[in-house]
């Protein structure tokens, strides 16, 4: 245990060095960015600017300016956002973690489940032309980018069968399609995933022992070879949250959702600084958190991978 | 796999005993003794003959090359100036003379009716454009073989930097072992925890959008897994008995990983890159659609893309073409990457 523990801390020390790294980094590449934020107001004379920029603290040197954003950063505070009035960036963001969670959550479960449904028929139907279509659907949802799906999707289901809306925000329904983009990627490899270890699994000599028992063929299926095929679909995690953080910006922006990455692209356009750096430390302490989670998480359902193990299984 | 060096003696060709050679079974053998029977391969030989015998793959490179020779050639035989405006040609449809299919015959929708908008703009019936014009009269067919060129040329340098760098890291970490190692290792690690996306959004707020701003964003951090493999498989050879022997006779690390190791690992290598293209041009798109890509007149696939979605209501020609040729150049990708795996690796293929 002394072992793990140790590993442990290792883990958790290195994350908290690439998140500050984030930190400092997008701090200073941020504020060494041409232009002010208030070039998108009226016009402002000179005092005035003076004024805002005293407001916003851009007045005083970038090192004091970079210890007061950490202080800040401590206590949630993630600055106030140049593009709305007065409003601050943590009140701005915490209004679109809503959509982009709930989405998030859907794709990811729609995909998962379509995705090792189709995995496992292609497994049970091996070589057969079942087999070659799942395939051809993972190849397709694994290749395309998901904003052309996206433009497709909207295109013919809202643009000309005129069953959804085109990007509205607010009815369940309305989340269907930007639900089925993001879930497009997570199902084509979950069924690539699970297609391949079932296959593995049918193979092993405990299914044949099962088949002798006389279990049906869709038993073995379910009982065994699902079953066993499952946890190391927790390896998809991380990469399936790497690709929905990404498609979920352009994603959010084709249908008008209200959430954090269709913040983010306007915020880029607009130049608002405190919002983009936010943006930016969210997704990336969110991505870092997670592939922490699903490294811990390896170790725990399959001790074989387990990153001490070595001497853990020859004791 | 054995070195030159050891080609020392000039041994008549009857010297040896032929082996019967049985052209079977070769396959799936992946230890030295299965192969033994088999004609004599080299390592990319017996990688093409598997390639070959994977359908998707073979046409993928086909219909790449094709893309590829369509797009870079279009540079001397263009069907016209991707740049050049034309307003009296603004927003034509497709157009092929003498095709008749609804969407490749001149005529959209406008108002609900079906009409040619070839004769509607009084356009000369010798003048006629494939896919059709954008909304400055642009020929598309010519922005989309510009776009495909500048998407490749992206993508490609990208990977290309992505393995020098990765590579010479991977190795450079591998060898050098202890500290050295380790602190390059923890680098390693911090820089991978950090998302692609993250960077690279914050490069192209920062630099002006343009192609070297876009390929160092995506190199940041692109390198990395390449840096892993590659220090992975050298530690792994470096524990083999040609590389102590080598090191026996007096080699130097660098001679050793540059003809010892580099070639052993060069199958890992081209495995890793045919996965980073299309990671890479999934970036620029990407990039260029939300806003941060290449500024114009320059297009890629994925400005060519944004400017089509913005229209796409009315005219979705200019969204369909791009939409179709980055769809099918990923999937081709992908699919080649694949077999170039299996190909390399038949223990990885289940």
């Amino acid at each position: 245990m002394k072992n793990f523990s140790r590993h442990l801390i290792k883990k958790v020390g290195i994350m908290l060095l690439t998140l500050w790294l984030i930190i400092t980094c997008t701090f200073f590449l941020i504020h060494s960015l041409p232009g002010s934020p208030y070039v998108n107001q009226e016009k402002l004379t000179p005092a005035q600017l003076e004024i805002l920029n005293r407001q916003a603290g851009l007045d005083k040197p970038l090192p004091e300016q970079y210890l007061i954003y950490f202080k800040n950063l401590a206590r949630g505070d993630f600055g106030t956002s140049f593009q709305f009035k007065n409003q601050p960036v943590t009140k701005l963001l915490l209004n679109r973690v809503g959509p982009s969670v709930q989405l998030g959550f859907q794709a990811i479960l729609t995909g998962t489940v379509m995705g090792v449904i189709l995995g496992m028929i292609s497994a049970m139907r091996q070589n057969t032309w079942v087999d070659s279509i799942v395939t051809i659907i993972a190849i397709l949802g694994r290749s395309i980018p998901n904003f052309v799906f996206a433009v497709i999707l909207q295109y013919l289901f809202a643009v000309k069968l005129s069953i959804f809306p085109i990007a509205l925000w607010g009815k369940f329904s309305y989340t269907i399609l930007p639900t089925i983009t993001l879930a497009m990627a997570p199902m084509a490899n979950s069924a690539r995933f699970i297609r391949t270890e079932m296959v593995e699994v049918l193979n092993s000599d405990y299914i044949e022992l099962a088949r002798s028992k006389g279990l049906s063929h869709w038993q073995i299926a379910c009982r065994h070879g699902l079953r066993n095929s499952l946890i190391p679909l927790i390896t998809l995690l991380g990469p399936m949250a790497v690709s929905l953080m990404t498609g979920s910006l352009v994603v959010e922006n084709i249908y008008a959702v209200p959430g954090i990455g269709e913040q983010f692209v306007k915020s880029i356009i607009t130049n608002d600084y405190p919002t983009i750096m936010a943006i930016t430390i969210l997704y990336s302490a969110m991505l870092i958190i997670i592939l922490f989670v699903v490294d811990l998480l390896y170790g725990l359902v399959d001790p074989r991978i387990r990153v001490t193990g070595g001497e853990r299984l020859a004791a | 796999m054995l070195p030159e060096e050891f080609e020392l003696l000039d041994l008549p060709p009857n010297a040896f005993e032929p082996l019967e050679i049985s052209g079977a079974g070769a396959d799936g053998g992946a230890g030295a003794g299965d192969s033994a029977g088999a004609p004599s391969l080299s390592f990319f030989q017996d990688a093409w003959r598997r390639l070959k015998k994977n359908k998707g793959a073979v046409l993928s490179l086909f219909i790449l090359a094709l893309i590829a020779l369509l797009s870079f050639g279009a540079v001397f035989i263009s069907p016209g100036d991707p740049n050049k405006q034309n307003l009296a040609y603004v927003n034509l449809p497709p157009k092929i003379p003498g095709v008749t299919i609804n969407g490749f015959n001149g005529a959209a929708i406008v108002a609900g009716e079906r009409v040619d908008k070839y004769v509607l703009g009084n356009i000369p019936p010798d003048v006629y454009f494939y896919l059709g014009t954008d909304g400055l009269g642009r020929d598309m067919l010519s922005r989309l073989l510009m776009g495909t060129r500048m998407s490749l040329i992206i993508a490609i340098i990208a990977a290309a930097l992505d393995l020098g760098i990765g590579v010479a890291y991977g190795m450079v970490s591998a060898a050098a072992g202890g500290r050295v190692d380790g602190f390059m290792q923890r680098a390693l690690e911090i820089l991978s925890g950090i998302p692609t996306l993250a960077v690279m959004i914050l490069m192209l707020t920062i630099f002006e959008p343009g192609i070297v701003s876009i390929v160092l964003a995506m190199i940041i951090t692109g390198w990395v897994n390449m840096a892993r493999v590659v220090r992975a498989q050298t530690l792994k050879l470096q524990e083999r008995e040609f590389v102590l022997a080598a090191a026996a006779l007096g080699a130097s690390k660098a001679k050793i990983a540059l003809t010892h190791i580099l070639p052993n690992i060069s199958g890992v290598i081209i495995v890793q890159m045919m996965f980073s293209i299309p990671t890479a041009i999934f970036f620029e798109a990407f990039l260029s659609f939300i806003g941060l890509g290449l500024k114009v007149p320059m297009a890629s696939l994925g400005t060519l893309l944004s400017d089509g979605y913005k229209t796409f209501r009315f005219l979705p020609h200019l969204m369909w073409a791009p939409a179709i040729v980055l769809s099918v150049i990923m999937i081709c990708f992908n699919l080649l990457a694949d077999g170039v795996r299996d190909a390399f690796d038949p223990k990885m293929k289940k």
